[in-house]
């Protein structure tokens, strides 16, 4: 077996695992299982290749890449840009659509299909406005690094798994030791009693897309710059979102973190011993396998 | 001074079918009311309704001077409403203290600490262990978490239903000492409850309430007789309403 397999299992975990987080929480939060979320990763990296465009226009020293990256300072800076865009989105999305579906107290399940049909709508869009020709942030070649072990890297490699371990803490720090978080996991717990304990339920809603939508447009911009981007890079992805989501136990932040590393891992050792072929069908095993033995999860309270 | 006043309250989950059908009281300030009834009477719901969590669809709710009909909950809660509900009234999943930092919130930053201290000064159960999950209390405990949040932001007009439900002889005993200390201190009490002889040790005053209306307002005295307030669930004596 190949030991490079764990490096590209924790690239692809990674992505999943940013992904999934926004996943988890707007399950947790909202109840509802928001199958747009795959298409805020696919979002979040064509809005931010094109602030990227904007800002070459404005200045083209910001395209130049920064030694050792294949990319320049144009990008990181595009990305803050395109998390405000893809924020501005899901907030537009839960005022138009999903508010006024929970305002009417509509049944969970309606509001699933809602995020269905807003999936392929957002995913139309995609392709009509940037058509499905595969575009890229960086057309610079990067020479992948020994790390040793028989494993080899490109630092951009290396970049993504490092921003995303940090932005996992962040978040982490944040939902369990900030007024926000305990305001997150008690609406999590009971929105009625959140509101009698004086939480503002809207605000707390807002942050959950906040942080959703950063998370995916993030992770959205880690796949393009690693892969490709594409109009389907997100919807492809949403399996093995909700089974990072559901391993790590609905809710958990690290949980999903660490159900995308394993769903990653997983499928980089399947490409090697069964073939690529297999790759997809890995999160959906893993994922009735988590069911059937522990439904709860990695890190997920049992119903009370 | 008013503390709370409904008038003419229509409240319910379906506006074709109020369940409550046109109450109204008045509650002075420093008052405790209890307020009585039979299961399925709608004593929680109007107490919902008057916390923000159950839609008014007709009549008034005032918390003070101001009119507060229809405000959501977390509003209520920032202006002196404190609400401790029958059932699933603390979070389980956080731990005591969060429950209590939770609330804690709603106050000026310099005041938090002090509050939350004073409260596990109050309930020596919850100060044993603090970081413990509040879904490990028993019964009682919970009980008492639940009052600790809610008085923790010293509001005016604290509503409790039914805070005696599934707790031992005892335990109700501590627990109205608690309520009277705390009514002592001047807060408006209106609690709802079956237990009718440990509400009556508490409260002057009792609004019976049947079928969503009120079928008594007044001291509590004649409810010492029992036979008057069996007459009164069954609807028997509903001419008396609104004495
Ligand atoms: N969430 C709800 N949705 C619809 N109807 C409800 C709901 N909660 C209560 N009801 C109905 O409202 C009526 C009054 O219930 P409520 O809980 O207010 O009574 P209660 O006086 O508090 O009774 P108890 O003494 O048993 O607590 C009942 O007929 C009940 O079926
Ligand atoms: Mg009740």
């Amino acid at each position: 077996m190949n030991p490079q397999a764990i490096i590209d299992g924790l690239i692809a975990g990674s992505t999943i695992g940013l992904g999934a987080i926004g996943l988890t929480l707007t399950y947790s939060i909202l109840r509802f299982a928001n199958f747009t979320h795959g298409d805020f990763l696919a979002w979040g990296a064509y809005l931010t290749l094109t602030v990227a465009g904007v800002l070459g226009g404005l200045a083209a020293g910001l395209g130049a890449p920064v030694y050792p990256f294949s990319f320049g300072w144009g990008l990181p800076l595009a990305m803050l840009g395109g998390v405000a865009l893809t924020v501005a989105l899901t907030l537009g999305l839960d005022r138009v659509l999903f508010g006024k579906l929970r305002a009417r107290g509509a049944d969970a399940i309606i509001i699933v299909m809602a995020s269905f049909g807003a999936s392929m709508a957002l995913r139309s869009l995609l392709e009509f406005i940037f058509t499905a020709k595969p575009v890229y942030f960086t057309k610079a070649l990067q020479i992948a690094k020994p790390l040793g072990l028989g494993m080899r890297a490109t630092p951009d490699q290396l970049l993504v798994i490092g921003l995303t371990a940090l932005l996992v803490l962040a978040l982490h720090l944040l939902v369990t030791y900030s007024a926000t978080g305990r305001a997150m996991r008690a609406v999590s717990e009971d929105p009625g009693l959140a509101g009698v304990y004086g939480i503002d339920v809207a605000k707390v809603v807002r942050v959950t897309w906040i942080i959703g939508a950063g998370m995916a447009c993030i992770a959205g911009v880690m796949a393009g710059l690693l892969v490709q981007i594409r109009p389907y890079m997100g919807f492809d992805l949403l399996l093995p979102l909700f089974s990072a989501a559901i391993l790590g136990g609905i809710g958990s932040i690290p949980g999903a973190m660490l159900g995308g590393l394993i769903i990653g891992l997983s499928e980089a050792f399947a490409v090697q011993i069964i073939g690529a072929e297999w790759r997809a069908a890995i999160s959906f095993v893993i994922l009735v396998i988590v069911l059937m033995l522990r439904p709860q999860g990695l890190f997920g309270q049992k119903e009370a | 001074m008013t503390a709370l006043s409904l008038s003419q309250l229509q409240a319910g989950y379906d506006p074709d079918l109020p369940i409550v059908k046109g109450v109204s009281f008045t509650v002075k300030k420093g008052e405790a009311v209890c307020i009585l009834g039979p299961n399925g009477a709608g004593k929680s719901t109007m107490i919902k309704a008057i916390a923000g969590l159950v839609p008014c669809f007709g009549g008034q709710v005032r918390l003070g001077e101001t009119d507060v009909t229809g405000l959501p909950s977390h509003l209520l809660a920032r202006n002196g409403m404190g609400f401790v509900p029958q059932t699933e009234n603390i979070f389980t999943r956080l731990s005591i203290i969060e429950n209590l930092q939770i609330a804690a919130q709603l106050l000026p930053k310099h005041e938090r600490p002090g509050r939350i201290e004073a409260m596990l000064d109050m309930f020596p159960d919850l100060a044993a262990r603090p970081r413990e999950l509040a879904g490990a209390l028993s019964g009682g405990q919970r009980q008492m978490l639940a009052a600790a949040r809610a008085l923790l932001t010293e509001p005016e007009v604290l509503m409790l239903d039914e805070p005696s439900a599934g707790l031992s002889p005892k335990l109700v005993g501590q627990v109205f000492e608690t309520l009277r200390r705390i009514s002592e201190t001047g807060v408006t009490l209106v609690l709802v409850e079956q237990n009718v002889r440990a509400a009556l040790t508490l409260t002057e005053r009792a609004l019976v309430l049947v079928d969503g209306k009120l079928a008594h307002d007044g001291p509590t005295d004649v409810l010492h007789d029992g036979k008057f307030l069996g007459e009164l669930f069954l609807g028997h004596r509903a001419a008396e309403a609104g004495q």
